[in-house]
Formats: structure tokens, C-alpha cells, sequence
């Protein structure tokens, strides 16, 4: 039920002189969309001009990052396909070919066409090892091709690092567990230390 | 024998093939007026507009700032579906799209395009027919447009079709009315009923354009040219947001391109109209070559060239206009119509009547005195007499007072 004190009793607004004679209000539109006319566009030519994206944190296209080896920064620890939201990675971990981590992943896939670039990713690893890019026009001839292995990640690396670099220094020399590399004291026991 | 008899017909094979011409030529023009409205329209938006369909590539990737748009437009339309629905009146149905854009290139026939021209020893008209009454011809022409709306509306058998169509009449109807009024002015300064005379008696010793003679006549004209033609402010027919798509909501393909081309070649018609009334058609002033006296080819083909630009601004005019205005509600519209317009109409008949009386319809100099003094009592009138935004006039009864539950808002 509608109170009375509810109820806004709005008047008719009065027309002025220069509106009921139309003409006035009329040349007053059209100068406005003359000085529109040829004023400077607001769109540019697509394919060819690309607008600076100014935003540092565009959530565009994966990539996986190297460290200063070259080499894949991922430790397999799953935090990123946990945090996904619509299960779009696909991670196989193995045992590292290298001392300083336990795991690599042996397989990195991202399903471009299922993930909504949401950024959870980003935010759950724990190494920097996956961030998205400024790259959003993603295109492919099939569905196939829009699955993300490894290699096409750390290639969008190499494609993007100039323009986004990576951001927070690699961590590296990980505290290993167990007696991974010979004649050194565990990482563990020099922090106890 | 028979070249003889065509020597002797030298006006009817020039006219024949001036038909061909200007039917060419004006097909073309619709097709890039579609180009124009969607460029302009862009422009006002800030936007770029169509740039990118070229000619095949032919010229490496350089793509003449989208001038290939019509021919892409135009196979497009060709190659959709043609749907004609199970419960139309399929004779009239095939019949409207037709009818409207036939109506639409037949009133072309009269247009003066460029004065004489003198080929041999014959002095040519270069006007496809040169009736004596030209004007009424054109007058009859334009009014059978609404007929292809009203068709289509109607044999649709949709409801929100027949609104479109329905309005389209009322439209017409009230629109003819100022229209014919603001004609007969320049009948009445001129004398003539034929196009080619009127444009002559524009560029005599000491004549200027009408549009110096007769402001406000011609004001009344163009107002009432964008009813005729259902543009923006006055596109009731076509409301989208309230009838769907208007009276060519249930056509597809080459039929609902008809009308959408129909509707660039009325308007490119009554822009010629307009221009041969009170622009002085392919004149200009103190230009040689576009004067009276020039017969020689070239002078015909730059005579029609000052046609097809006057043509084109006039089109640039529409457009522009129909970027920056919003639509009139219907009864707006009817209120313009028979509480402005018309009066207008009438003053402006009853001062050249005035003016015939002392025998001198065309002192430029009075008319021009008389228009402004009509033009002062109009807006004198208006501001004296308050209006309200929605419509509801002074002298209906009050609304009862919104003091409770909106149940009791129901009119008087």
C-alpha cells in the first residue's frame, strides 16, 4: 500500500518561448551534431591501428613464464587448477630434471575456449609463474587449437615479455626437501641456523 | 523513311535516352545515399563508419573508404531468403514493394535537368516530358507513395504492419495539406504550372531565387518533404520501438530492399522538387555556363551537374537532420500539422493573393517584407498562448488530484 506522504506530485514542466517555436531548439541540435561532424573519432581502424591498452592488469591470454635459465617457472604444485573456477587447466606433474625443485610440469594445458579469464590463477601461484597478457584477440581455426599446451605458453611469454614484464622478482633456490644436491647442506638446515 | 521520322523526333529519342540516363544515375545515387546515411551517421557518433569493403582487392589492400559498401549491400539482399508468410494477401504483398518504388522514379519524369540544349539544328528540352502540368504531376506522383506503404501494411495482416501503414495515411494526409499550400504560393508569384518555367522565372533581370521571394514558403516545403517521405522527426510509419519494424516488418530480401530504396528515392525526388521550386533548379547566379542562354553541350552537362550537387546537399540535409532530432509522438506530430503548418500555410496564401491583387507577385523586396512580418505574428501567437510538453491542452478538463494510490489516476 502506498502512503499518501509516499506520493511526489510532479509537475508538468512549462515549455519555454524559444522551445515552442521549435526552430531555436532545433538549430541549437544541429550545431551540435556539426561540431560532432568533424571532430576527431573516437574508433580507430582496427586491424591495423590497436589502441594502447593502459591497463597494466588487463586479463587477456595466459602465459607461462621463464625464469632466468630459460627455463619453465611452474612448480606443479596444482594452486592454479584448484583455484580455477571453471576447471580450464590441466596440469601433469613430474619429478624436475633440475636440483633446485622438486616438480615440473610434464604437461600445461589451458583450454582458452573454457576459461573466463578471471585472473584466480594469477593470483593463487606462488611463484609468478602464471599471468595473464594484454593479448585478447584470440583466434584459431578450431577448438582444438584453443587448447594451450606448454610450449605455446612460454612462447606467449617471449611474444609479450617487452610489453608486460614480469612482475615480482623469480624466487629461486627453493628450500628442497631431502638431500637433492650433492655436497650442500639442505636449504632447511642453514635457515634453522 | 524511318530515319527521317526520327529526325524529326529528335525531343523524343533525347528524352528516351535521358530516361535511361537519369534512371541510371539515380539508382546509383540511392545506393550511395545509403552509403551517406550510415557515413554521417557514423560521424555524429564519433565513429568511423563503413571504410572497408573495396573492389575485390583490385587495387592492392587499398579500399576506397568503404565505396564498395552498396554492391556488398546490394548481393546481400539478393541472396537472402525471400520469405513470403503463409496468411498474407499474396497478390498485394508482391504488389506493394512495387508499387512504392515504381511511384518513387516515375516523378522523375519532370524534373528539369539542364534548361535547352542544341544538338544539330533542333533545340532540345532536357527534361524527359515537359507537361503543362508538370507540378501537379508531381504532386500526384508523391501523394501515390503512401499507396506501397498502406499495401504492404495492409496485406502484411500483422497488426503492428497495418499501424504502420494506418499512421502513413493519417500522415499524408495531413501533411499534403501545407505541402500543397506552400506550392500554390510559388504557382501563384510564377504563374506556371510547368518546372522548367518556374526555374526560368528565377533567373531573369533583376528575378532572384524563390527562396529569397518566399522564406517561410519554402521552410513550409522542406518540413513538410521530410513528413512526405517518412524521415526522422517524422518517421511514424517505420517507429521501431513501437510497431516492430512498421509496415516492413514481415518483408525479407529484395522486397524489404525495394522499400528501403524507395524511401532514398523519395526523397531524392522531392530534394529535386524542392531545388526547381526555390533553389532555381541548374541555375546559379552570374556563373557563365548556367545561364539561360547557354545550349552548348557542356553547358548541359555542367547545368546538371549544379543539379545533382544541389540534389546532394539537400540528401546531406536529411541526413543530418535525422542524426540530431528525436521522433514526434503522433499527436505532436498532428498538432504541428493543423495548429502550425496549416495557419501558416494560409497566411502565406492570403499575403501572395494580397500581392497578386497589386500586381506584383515577384517585388522580391515586399515579399521578402511580408514574410517577415507573417514570421513575427506566428511567433508573437506561440508565445502568447502556453503549452504544455505532454500534449494535454488548457481547455480539457483537469486531471483529478494525485492525492492517493495510483488506482485513482485513471483520467477524468
Amino acid at each position: 500500500m502506498i502512503k499518501d506522504e509516499d506520493i511526489v506530485v510532479v509537475e508538468e514542466p512549462q515549455l519555454s518561448a524559444a522551445e515552442r517555436w521549435y526552430i531555436p531548439q532545433i538549430a541549437d541540435g544541429m550545431l551540435v551534431t556539426l561540431r560532432h561532424l568533424f571532430k576527431k573519432k573516437l574508433t580507430v581502424h582496427y586491424p591495423e591501428q590497436k589502441r594502447d591498452l593502459v591497463v597494466g592488469n588487463y586479463r587477456g591470454v595466459h602465459r607461462l613464464n621463464r625464469d632466468d635459465q630459460g627455463r619453465v617457472a611452474c612448480v606443479a604444485c596444482f594452486m592454479c587448477a584448484t583455484a580455477c573456477p571453471v576447471n580450464c587447466i590441466h596440469i601433469e606433474a613430474d619429478e624436475a630434471p633440475w636440483p633446485d625443485r622438486e616438480k615440473y610440469p610434464a604437461k600445461f594445458e589451458i583450454d582458452e575456449l573454457r576459461c573466463i579469464f578471471c585472473g584466480m590463477c594469477e593470483e593463487a601461484c606462488p611463484v609468478d609463474a602464471i599471468e595473464l597478457t594484454p593479448v585478447h584477440d584470440l583466434i584459431s581455426l578450431s577448438r582444438e587449437q584453443m587448447i594451450f599446451d606448454k610450449e605455446k605458453l612460454l612462447e606467449m611469454y617471449d611474444q609479450t615479455k617487452n610489453l608486460k614484464p614480469r612482475k615480482n622478482p623469480q624466487i629461486t633456490g627453493y628450500p628442497a626437501t631431502g638431500d637433492r644436491r650433492e655436497g650442500k647442506p639442505a636449504d632447511n638446515e642453514e635457515t634453522a641456523a | 523513311m524511318i530515319v527521317e521520322w526520327v529526325q524529326g523526333q529528335a525531343q523524343l529519342v533525347f528524352s528516351c535516352l535521358l530516361a535511361l540516363v537519369v534512371v541510371g544515375v539515380m539508382l546509383l545515387g540511392v545506393a550511395y545515399s545509403i552509403l551517406a546515411e550510415r557515413w554521417i551517421a557514423a560521424w555524429v557518433q564519433d565513429r568511423r563508419g563503413p571504410n572497408r569493403a573495396g573492389f575485390f582487392r583490385l587495387f592492392g589492400s587499398f579500399h576506397f573508404w568503404g565505396l564498395g559498401q552498396p554492391i556488398a549491400d546490394g548481393g546481400k539482399f539478393f541472396l537472402k531468403e525471400d520469405i513470403i508468410p503463409d496468411n498474407v494477401d499474396k497478390p498485394l504483398f508482391i504488389l506493394g514493394p512495387a508499387t512504392i518504388f515504381i511511384v518513387a522514379l516515375v516523378g522523375f519524369a519532370v524534373i528539369p535537368w539542364g534548361g535547352q540544349v542544341q544538338i544539330g539544328d533542333a533545340l532540345l528540352n532536357v527534361q524527359v516530358a515537359n507537361p503543362d502540368i508538370g507540378l501537379l504531376y508531381v504532386l500526384g506522383v508523391g501523394s501515390l507513395g503512401v499507396y506501397g506503404v498502406v499495401l504492404g501494411g495492409y496485406a502484411s495482416n500483422n497488426k503492428y504492419s497495418f499501424f504502420g501503414g494506418i499512421r502513413a495515411t493519417a500522415q499524408m494526409l495531413s501533411y499534403e495539406i501545407p505541402m500543397g499550400l506552400a506550392i500554390l504560393v510559388v504557382v501563384l508569384a510564377t504563374g506556371q504550372l510547368r518546372l522548367e518555367e518556374i526555374v526560368l522565372s528565377q533567373m531573369g533581370d533583376g528575378d532572384v531565387w524563390n527562396v529569397v521571394r518566399h522564406p517561410l514558403a519554402c521552410f513550409l516545403l522542406v518540413v513538410t518533404l521530410f513528413a512526405e517521405t517518412s524521415r526522422t522527426p517524422f518517421d511514424m510509419p517505420e517507429a521501431e520501438q513501437e510497431l516492430v519494424g512498421g509496415f516492413h516488418t514481415e518483408y525479407s530480401s529484395m522486397k524489404f530492399a525495394l522499400f528501403f530504396l524507395a524511401e532514398y528515392a523519395h526523397m531524392i525526388t522531392g530534394s529535386a522538387f524542392l531545388m526547381v521550386l526555390f533553389f532555381g533548379g541548374w541555375h546559379i547566379p552570374f556563373v557563365p555556363g548556367l545561364q539561360p542562354g547557354d545550349t552548348a553541350w557542356w553547358a548541359m552537362l555542367l547545368k546538371m551537374l549544379v543539379m545533382a550537387g544541389k540534389i546532394a546537399l539537400m540528401m546531406v540535409f536529411y541526413i543530418w537532420v535525422r542524426w540530431t532530432l528525436p521522433r514526434l509522438r503522433f499527436d505532436q506530430l498532428m498538432r504541428l500539422a493543423w495548429k502550425g503548418l496549416v495557419p501558416l500555410g494560409l497566411g502565406l496564401i492570403a499575403f501572395a493573393l494580397g500581392m497578386l491583387y497589386i500586381g506584383k507577385p515577384q517585388a522580391w523586396v515586399w515579399t521578402l517584407v511580408g514574410n517577415v512580418v507573417i514570421l513575427a505574428t506566428m511567433l508573437g501567437i506561440t508565445a502568447l498562448i502556453p503549452s504544455r510538453v505532454t500534449g494535454r491542452q488548457y481547455d480539457m478538463p483537469e486531471l483529478p488530484p494525485r492525492t492517493s494510490a495510483p488506482a485513482s489516476i485513471g483520467g477524468p
